[in-house]
Parts: C-alpha cells; sequence; structure tokens
C-alpha cells in the first residue's frame, strides 16, 4: 500500500553500509520528541546524531531534524526562545545554503519562529490539545524529505499539538499554493484550525520542511497507527546518498 | 516578628502557639511538648504539624494498612516493598519498575487545572527518587453528576491541567478512568499514577547517611504556593463557609520538572548521590526529616541558604512550603562539584543546604540561630497512630437488601436495543475519548497499547521487546454494597485487564479514597476494604508494593461511595504478542470465556435504566480469576486468540460494542441455548471475558479451556458492519458509535 521501502529493503539497498549519513536531531530543554526522531533516523538506516543546544557546531551532519516538544517550556510563545539558542544560528546558516532541515512540530514553531518558513503556528482553533491518528495527503513529493512519497499519496501519522493551526496572510497563502510549498495538508478532519489544512510547507529551495503532524511516531507496526511516516526519513537519506 | 528560636522556647514556656489553626488536636500537641521536653518553636510546629497530618502520617490508616505487610504472598519479584517513595518489582533481563498510584483530590476540586497537574508533578517525582526513568503515566478520575455545570468546570480544569502538565513532561499517558456520580459532585478523584524503569543496581533509597555528606535541595525556587496543603487542605472536610483555601494549592511548573528529571537522571549515571528524595506534601519538613529519619539521624540544616521566589517568607513558611518541581540529595563531599555541574547544564538551580551530622538530631539554623532540634523519628516516623471507632452502618442492611433483581427488565428483542443503546450512551459506559485524546500517547515512541484498551502497555527494551502493562481499576458502586468484595472486585478487574493483554500480573499498588475516618461508618467501609484487599492480594499472589489513603472526601455529613482504585502491574517477555482488544478478522469465532450468573446489584444498567443501587455486587472467585488469565496469557503467548476484552461494568453487552467498535467489524451473535438474553448481555458476573480466535486455533484453543476447566462458550462470529444478537435485535455499527462516542462531547464539549 505504501510507496516508500521498509527498514529492510533500505538495509538491503546499501544505504547504511555506507555508514557517512549523518541526521543531528536537536535536544533543547523541554524537547520530548527527539528520542523518537534518532529512532526513526536509525530505522531509516542512517547514523542518528544527538545535537544539544549550546553546542557551537553541528558535528558534520548532513541534515538536521528540529524534534517535538516544548522547547523552553513554550513561554513567551512556541519556539520563540529556542529561535536564539546557539546551535540555532548554525543551522539557520546552514539552512541558506542548502542543509537539509525538518521541523515537526515545535520544530515547525521554532522554523516559523527563525523566518526559514513564512507564517506562524497558533493555538487550536477547539482550545484543546490533542492527539489523533490524523489522516495526511502529500501535496509535494520533492522536497528533500518527501521525494520518497507518490504525490498525492494519502498516509496517517500521529498528530498532537495543543499550538498547530497555521496561519499566514492571504497573499503568502496564495504564494504557499502557487509554488506548490504546501508539503502536507490535513484529510477527513482539520484538527487544529489550519488556514487551508495546511499541514506542512516547505521553503522555496525545498531543504526546509516544517510539519506539524509527527512522521516519527509512524516508523514501527508495534507503537505507531502506521509506518507510513518512516518516508520522511528514508527520503533524505536516499536524497544525500545520491548527492 | 522576633525569631522563635530553640532558646527562646525554653526561656517562654507559656507563649501559645496556634496548634489548632495548624490542624493539631489537643492531645497530639501534648505529645510534642513531652518529645521535645519544652514547647515546639513555631518551625518545629510548622514541621510536626504537617507531618502529622492525616495525609502524611496515615495515623487513622495505619492499623488497617499493616495487613498488605502482614499477608503479603511470597513473591520473588519485590526488591523494594511499602515505605519508600514507591515499591519496586523485578521484572527480569536486570530491569526493574518501580509504579505508584496517589491521589490528589482536594486540590483538584478547589483549583482543578493545577490541582491536577501538580498530582503528576508529584508522582512522577517520587518514581524519579527511586533511580528510575518515568516511562507512563495513568490517571484514575471521578467526577460528579456530568449534568451538572459544576461538573463541567472541574472536568475540564482536570483535563486540562493533566494534559498540560503530563504532555509537557514528555511522558505517555496510557489509561486510567473516569467515572461520573452524583457522589462525587464536591468532592472529585483525581488519582494519579506513574511507572518507571530503571536497572536492578539502579535502586535509590530516601536515606541520608555518611556524616560530613552534603544535603543539597535542587529544581525550583521555594516559593508562598502550597503552604499547609497536606494539613489544611488533604485533611479536612471541606464546609461550604470558611475563607477560600485556594493558596494551600501549589502551582505547577511542567518544564522545570521535565529539566528536574533529565538533570536527574544524569546524576544518577554518574553515580552521585548517597540518598535522594522528592519535595511532595510537607515539602522541606518532609523531606530532611525523612531523609534523616532513614539515615543515621543526624542533619543540620542552614534554611537561610534555601533559595526562594518571594524573600520575605518566614522560617516556618520555608518549611511547610510545597513548591513543586524541588529534589533533595545527599552527596558525598568529592562528587559535590560535578554534582552541581550537571545543575547548570540542566539550567537547574542547586544549593548546598546543610550537612549529615553524626548526632542523631535534626537542627535547623536560620541566619546562625537555631530554630529546630528534634529528633527525626518523632517527626517522619513516630507520628501519632489511631485506632479509630468502626461500625457497620445500619442502613447497610437495607441497601443490600434491596434487589436490583426485582427491577424490571427489557424483554424483547427492541427493548433490548434500546437498552443496548442507552447503556453505552450513558456517561460512565460512553467513549472517553474526547478526555483521553487531550494526552499525548505517543511521546517516547514505546506505547504498545494506550486507552480504551484493557491495559496500557509500553515497551522498555527495545532489543529484547520486553514490556510492562498497567491497569487501574475501581467501583464505587460495588465498594458501597459491600466494601470487602467491592475491594476484591477491582483488584480482579485490573487483575484481569493485564492477562487480558497478555501480560502476567505481579504487583499492585492502590490510592484508598474515603470520606471522613472520624464517621465510623466510613471508617468500617476502611477497614472492610483494606482487609478484602489484602485478603485478595493473598489468594491472587500479587503483593501491595505501595499506594496512598485518602481521607475526609466529603462534604458535610455526606461521604463519597467508598472508593478503593486498584492498579496493578504485569510483565510480558515479548510485546509482538499483545493481546489487543478490537475484533480485526472477520470470520474469526468469539468464545465467552467464565460463567454468567443473574447479577444486577451495582450494575450499569440497573444505573442506567433506574437511578438503582442496591442489593449486592456480583461474586468474588478469586480462583476462577487466576485460571481465566493463565488462559488469556497462554492463549496470547501460543498465538490462540487474536483479540481479548475483560467482561466488567456493562456485562457482555459493552465488551462487544467497545471490540466491534474499535475494530470496525461487527459480530452475529447467538444467545446460549437456554440462557435468558437480558442476564446474557447484562449481567456483570465477575471473572469473564471474551476473545476471538482463528479458525485455526479453535480447536487448540478449547482443548485448553476444557483441560484446565475453564468454561468457553462459543457465542459467535466476527462478521459484518452489525452487531447482530440473533433473534433478538441487530443494530448497526455506525449507530452505536454514534452512541458511543457522541454521549461524552455533548455533556463536556
Amino acid at each position: 500500500m505504501t510507496a516508500h521501502p521498509s527498514p529492510a529493503t533500505t538495509l538491503d539497498g546499501g544505504l547504511s553500509g555506507r555508514g557517512n549519513t549523518r541526521i543531528g536531531v536537536v535536544t533543547f530543554p523541554g524537547s520530548l520528541d527527539d528520542q523518537d526522531a534518532l529512532r526513526a533516523v536509525k530505522l531509516a538506516g542512517a547514523e542518528p546524531v544527538s545535537l544539544w543546544h549550546r553546542d557551537k557546531d553541528l558535528r558534520q551532519v548532513d541534515a538536521v531534524v528540529l524534534p517535538g516538544g516544548f522547547s523552553y517550556g513554550d513561554y513567551l510563545r512556541c519556539g520563540a526562545i529556542a529561535r536564539f539558542s546557539p546551535i540555532m544560528e548554525m543551522i539557520i546558516e546552514g539552512a541558506k545554503q542548502g542543509l537539509p532541515v525538518l521541523g515537526i512540530c515545535n520544530g515547525f514553531q521554532i522554523l516559523c519562529e527563525s523566518h526559514l518558513l513564512p507564517g506562524a503556528l497558533t493555538r487550536n482553533d477547539h482550545l484543546h490539545f490533542i492527539c489523533r491518528d490524523q489522516k495526511l495527503r502529500i501535496e509535494n513529493a520533492s522536497t528533500a524529505w518527501t521525494a520518497d512519497y507518490q504525490q498525492g499519496q494519502e498516509i496517517t501519522v500521529p498528530l498532537k499539538n495543543g499550538e498547530g493551526g497555521y496561519v499566514a496572510d492571504e497573499r503568502t497563502l496564495d504564494m504557499l499554493e502557487a509554488e506548490g510549498r504546501v508539503v502536507a495538508r490535513y484529510l477527513d478532519l482539520n484538527p487544529n484550525g489550519s488556514r487551508r489544512d495546511i499541514a506542512g510547507i516547505t521553503n522555496e529551495a525545498g531543504n526546509v520542511v516544517g510539519l506539524m503532524p509527527h512522521p516519527e511516531h509512524a516508523v514501527e507496526p508495534l507503537t505507531g497507527p502506521t509506518t507510513e511516516g518512516l518516508g520522511f526519513f528514508t527520503s533524505i537519506l536516499k536524497q544525500l546518498v545520491k548527492a | 516578628m522576633t525569631l522563635d528560636t530553640v532558646k527562646n522556647a525554653e526561656q517562654t514556656p507559656d507563649t501559645s502557639l496556634p496548634w489548632a489553626e495548624l490542624g493539631l488536636k489537643p492531645d497530639e500537641y501534648e505529645r510534642i511538648t513531652a518529645i521535645l521536653g519544652r514547647r515546639p518553636t513555631g518551625a518545629e510546629l510548622a514541621m510536626y504539624s504537617v507531618m502529622w497530618s492525616e495525609h502524611c502520617s496515615y495515623k487513622s490508616s495505619k492499623v488497617h494498612l499493616r495487613q498488605f505487610g502482614e499477608k503479603a504472598p511470597e513473591s520473588t519479584a519485590m526488591l523494594v516493598g511499602i515505605g519508600e517513595n514507591a515499591g519496586v518489582v523485578d521484572v527480569g533481563q536486570g530491569y526493574a519498575v518501580t509504579f505508584k498510584v496517589e491521589s490528589h483530590n482536594h486540590p483538584s476540586y478547589i483549583e482543578p487545572y493545577q490541582g491536577a497537574a501538580t498530582g503528576v508533578g508529584g508522582i512522577v517525582r517520587d518514581i524519579l527518587a527511586m533511580g528510575a526513568r518515568p516511562v507512563a503515566v495513568m490517571d484514575p478520575l471521578r467526577f460528579g453528576d456530568p449534568h451538572e455545570a459544576d461538573t463541567k468546570r472541574v472536568a475540564h480544569g482536570v483535563v486540562a491541567g493533566i494534559g498540560g502538565y503530563g504532555n509537557c513532561l514528555g511522558l505517555p499517558n496510557i489509561g486510567g478512568e473516569v467515572v461520573f456520580d452524583a457522589c462525587y459532585q464536591g468532592n472529585p478523584l483525581v488519582n494519579a499514577l506513574c511507572v518507571g524503569v530503571m536497572k536492578h543496581e539502579d535502586i535509590h533509597l530516601a536515606k541520608a547517611s555518611g556524616p560530613g555528606n552534603k544535603v543539597i535541595l535542587y529544581g525550583a525556587r521555594t516559593g508562598g504556593d502550597g503552604i499547609g496543603g497536606v494539613s489544611v487542605l488533604a485533611s479536612e472536610t471541606f464546609e461550604s463557609t470558611g475563607p477560600t483555601k485556594r493558596p494551600a494549592v501549589q502551582v505547577g511548573d511542567p518544564f522545570q520538572e521535565k529539566l528536574l528529571i533529565e538533570c536527574t537522571l544524569e546524576i544518577f549515571r554518574e553515580k552521585l548521590v548517597v540518598g535522594i528524595q522528592d519535595l511532595g506534601g510537607a515539602g522541606l519538613s518532609c523531606a530532611t526529616s525523612e531523609l534523616a529519619s532513614a539515615g543515621t539521624g543526624g542533619m543540620r540544616i542552614e534554611l537561610d541558604t534555601v533559595p526562594l521566589r518571594d524573600a520575605t517568607l518566614s522560617p516556618e513558611e520555608i518549611l511547610m512550603s510545597e513548591s513543586q518541581e524541588r529534589m533533595c540529595a545527599v552527596v558525598e563531599p568529592h562528587n559535590v562539584d560535578r554534582f552541581l555541574e550537571i545543575c547548570e547544564k540542566w539550567d537547574v538551580i542547586a544549593t548546598v543546604i546543610g550537612e549529615v551530622t553524626d548526632g542523631d538530631r535534626l537542627e535547623i539554623y536560620w541566619h546562625g540561630e537555631q530554630i529546630v532540634d528534634v529528633p527525626p523519628r518523632t517527626v517522619a516516623h513516630e507520628g501519632p497512630v489511631y485506632e479509630r471507632p468502626y461500625a457497620r452502618p445500619e442502613w447497610q442492611d437495607a441497601l443490600q437488601g434491596d434487589d436490583a433483581g426485582k427491577l424490571p427488565r427489557p424483554a424483547t428483542g427492541a427493548e433490548l436495543r434500546d437498552a443496548l443503546l442507552r447503556l453505552v450512551g450513558s456517561p460512565n459506559q460512553a467513549s472517553k475519548s474526547w478526555i483521553t485524546d487531550q494526552y499525548d500517547r505517543y511521546v517516547l515512541g514505546n506505547t504498545v497499547l494506550a486507552q480504551p484498551e484493557d491495559s496500557g502497555m509500553v515497551r522498555i527494551d527495545e532489543e529484547t521487546n520486553l514490556g510492562v502493562a498497567v491497569a487501574t481499576d475501581g467501583n464505587g458502586r460495588y465498594a458501597k454494597l459491600d466494601p470487602y468484595a467491592g475491594a476484591q472486585l477491582a483488584l480482579a478487574e485490573a487483575y484481569r485487564n493485564v492477562a487480558a493483554t497478555g501480560a502476567r500480573p505481579l504487583a499492585v499498588s492502590d490510592c484508598l479514597n474515603f470520606g471522613s475516618p472520624e464517621d465510623p461508618a466510613v471508617m468500617w467501609q476502611f477497614a472492610e476494604a483494606t482487609r478484602g484487599l489484602a485478603d485478595a492480594c493473598q489468594v491472587l499472589g500479587t503483593p501491595v508494593t505501595g499506594g496512598n489513603v485518602s481521607l475526609y472526601n466529603q462534604t458535610g455529613q455526606t461521604a463519597i461511595h467508598p472508593t478503593p482504585v486498584v492498579a496493578v502491574l504485569g510483565v510480558i517477555d515479548d510485546v509482538t504478542r499483545r493481546t489487543p482488544m478490537a475484533f480485526a478478522e472477520e470470520g474469526q469465532l468469539i468464545y465467552l470465556l467464565g460463567e454468567t450468573r443473574e447479577e444486577f446489584g451495582g450494575s450499569a444498567w440497573s444505573q442506567v435504566d433506574h437511578g438503582h443501587l442496591g442489593g449486592l455486587p456480583p461474586k468474588v472467585d478469586l480462583e476462577q480469576e487466576k485460571l481465566l488469565a493463565e488462559i488469556l496469557i497462554s492463549g496470547s503467548r501460543d498465538g490462540m486468540i487474536d483479540a481479548a476484552h475483560d467482561l466488567s461494568d456493562g456485562g457482555l453487552a459493552q465488551a462487544l460494542v467497545e471490540s466491534c467498535l474499535k475494530g470496525g467489524k461487527g459480530a452475529r451473535v447467538v444467545v446460549p441455548e437456554g440462557q435468558d438474553a437480558f442476564v446474557t448481555l447484562f449481567s456483570e458476573s465477575a471473572g469473564r471475558a471474551i476473545v476471538s480466535v482463528p479458525r485455526s486455533e479453535e480447536l487448540r484453543f478449547t482443548d485448553m479451556c476444557r483441560a484446565r476447566g475453564l468454561a468457553a462458550t462459543r457465542i459467535g462470529v466476527v462478521d459484518g458492519e452489525v452487531l447482530d444478537v440473533q433473534g433478538q435485535f441487530s443494530v448497526p455499527l455506525a449507530e452505536l458509535r454514534q452512541a458511543h462516542e457522541a454521549a461524552i462531547p455533548a455533556l463536556l464539549g
């Protein structure tokens, strides 16, 4: 049913044999899904590298994941404080040079606060935190993080957020649509009031992706509703190996 | 205001102190002066008042709780028993698991959000203090009548508080219960459970030994919140008049707690502590006196070194404050620098506030002047013990005589159908996803099963697939009818729920929620429930490892239903073998395990259709429970069953609907020959479960049941999109789903 390969076939493909594709996951104070993101990276066949928010170098990683959680307690505004941590200086600089960056949930919020992505994430319209298995449609299968999906493919991965409503002004929304920069859209139910059902977007170059749902929680049949989230991590691996 | 030093207390024996306002009784105050040989100082009085409160000292319950130790079954799994922050159980492969359920009832009524949030925070620190990484939480909740406006206030705040704190900590919420009953209107129950995992060698205990070792307070600054929480709030009956008690509720900061967890785990990894204690109820009074009391006895604290949020706090207030997110560690001098370094890394404030001495007194100083000089055991472990009078209430006979069997029953297929829809759409039997969807169940990536499954299950080793399962249950209606049987039924249900998912039950934690111990009828309920639970734990071979007692859950003269909530922990060697509750495959055979009797006392049907509570609860047969559990565990391990769901409130009807809706598959069911359709569907006989069996496994499964002597009746097949009870009625799943899922949002949303 799913288009992306399972971890086993990835390994068969010999990608992990190179052992030199390093994907970093940043732990901020209050990061929660960092271990999950590291696990997903490993299952995809890349080498997971833990990065600490105070680090002043990126330890030669080839790509970076900003995981979910409540960095700095989400005080002031989600992602607003994390954006100023030492490691973000390098990530912002790197992203501008083409470093692939995936921000999941709180990571998406940090990317918006960093102005690497337009718009902002606001309080869910129903005012409650929500945790559910969410159906999505992949709207852009050509970014660094979605190349393993088919254009228009439908996947189900967990969603869990209190402030996941994506907002931007109409002109920006129109631009995102026109340039194909909406990466994923909510299907069946819009869980948080996001404009135009937007679940994820990318920057102009396609190396930076922000996503509100959690693909790292859908990488094992035992613990996830599906394994359809793995594609984000296998996509980047293929991309990097090709390059 | 002059400082009340020890010297001052000696010189001014006639100064009157506000001991009554602090919740102490005259004879308790007498005892304090006898222990000290003088009047206590203000600071000493503060310490004794909080530590001798009902909440901390268990003074009314102690004599009954002893049975949990005296009757404890032989168990090789117990590594640490009752008395520490939480019990510890061996689950194999070098792993140990600690778990405990606690109450935060009173604060959650006064200030639902913070009350519930800090309830989660407190239990998580208890688990952390044992040396374990917290891996999951659960919340058994009781609210008032869902149609009352105030219930909405409490439920919204409690659910948001649990979510707000727990989600932000990054701990999956994997189960619990939500029950509504008018008896909880002014006394909601907010119980919180946490599970933690460690290696055997990582177990830490709360004791201060080794003179010269430093006492380090770390975590949040101390503020004026939660002063007297345990004595003023948790140990008194609510009255409608009187001053507001909100200042006695603590305020939580989950971000600080998350840092505290990671910081503490790193400190453990480097083996930097001799003893450790979290600061919960009774704050520094509790932590210093318990650490000293469990160690060699001597400790000296410089109280003015405690970092404060509010510089105007008096020493008494600092000792009583229940500010959250604080821990106290005893550290050898050569490890102090490294300890402080790790705290700095996590932006956690840490301060050396004193040291272990070679004496046997706990001495506390304030800017060089001694304000406390006490034997710590008298504060922490040798508080008053009461043999409260108890008596079976005179109304108990009439209640039990009011047999639910006499109530008018649905007779026709159409009436049964209507009764079923009313049942699955009633507040207690309806889907609770509106609540549980506000909790993160995925974080950490090890959640194998979560609500509404029979038990929550987490993987604890990614290489071997070792896992643990936990279920919490309690039925206040059963316990009101018969507290002895009610407590046993709560245990039996949790035990059954753990086995239904394929895990082997190992140990028990309990949260005993009752009314005022000063009422002999309530005390009788408490005595009966503890005796019942201790007896049943003995038969099932599952020792009580710890827990909590919450008394004074009453408003004026009206107590809540006696509500013992029981948590059972089980182990499963291979989580990929777990049994979910959903009917997932068409054509599989549905078997009913166990025997159905005509039992309607305390049943969901009697509540939903008649608003009735009377008669006797279902019969308890613990040998039958053990047998059923063995079958469920074997069936799971050997791949004979694909789904299992325990039968409890709402009986077979409720269980069938839940398994159908979870899997999105219907069922065709036949009432067994010679049985009454209503009794078959709605009776709540204990010791039962339904399972779905692949056809290829049917013979093997039924042979096993026959050989071991467990009744197994084939009642139907998984099929279609309708629940069809042959010859009686059929309901499309869509209609069932609407009734089941719309009810709670309509009431609370």
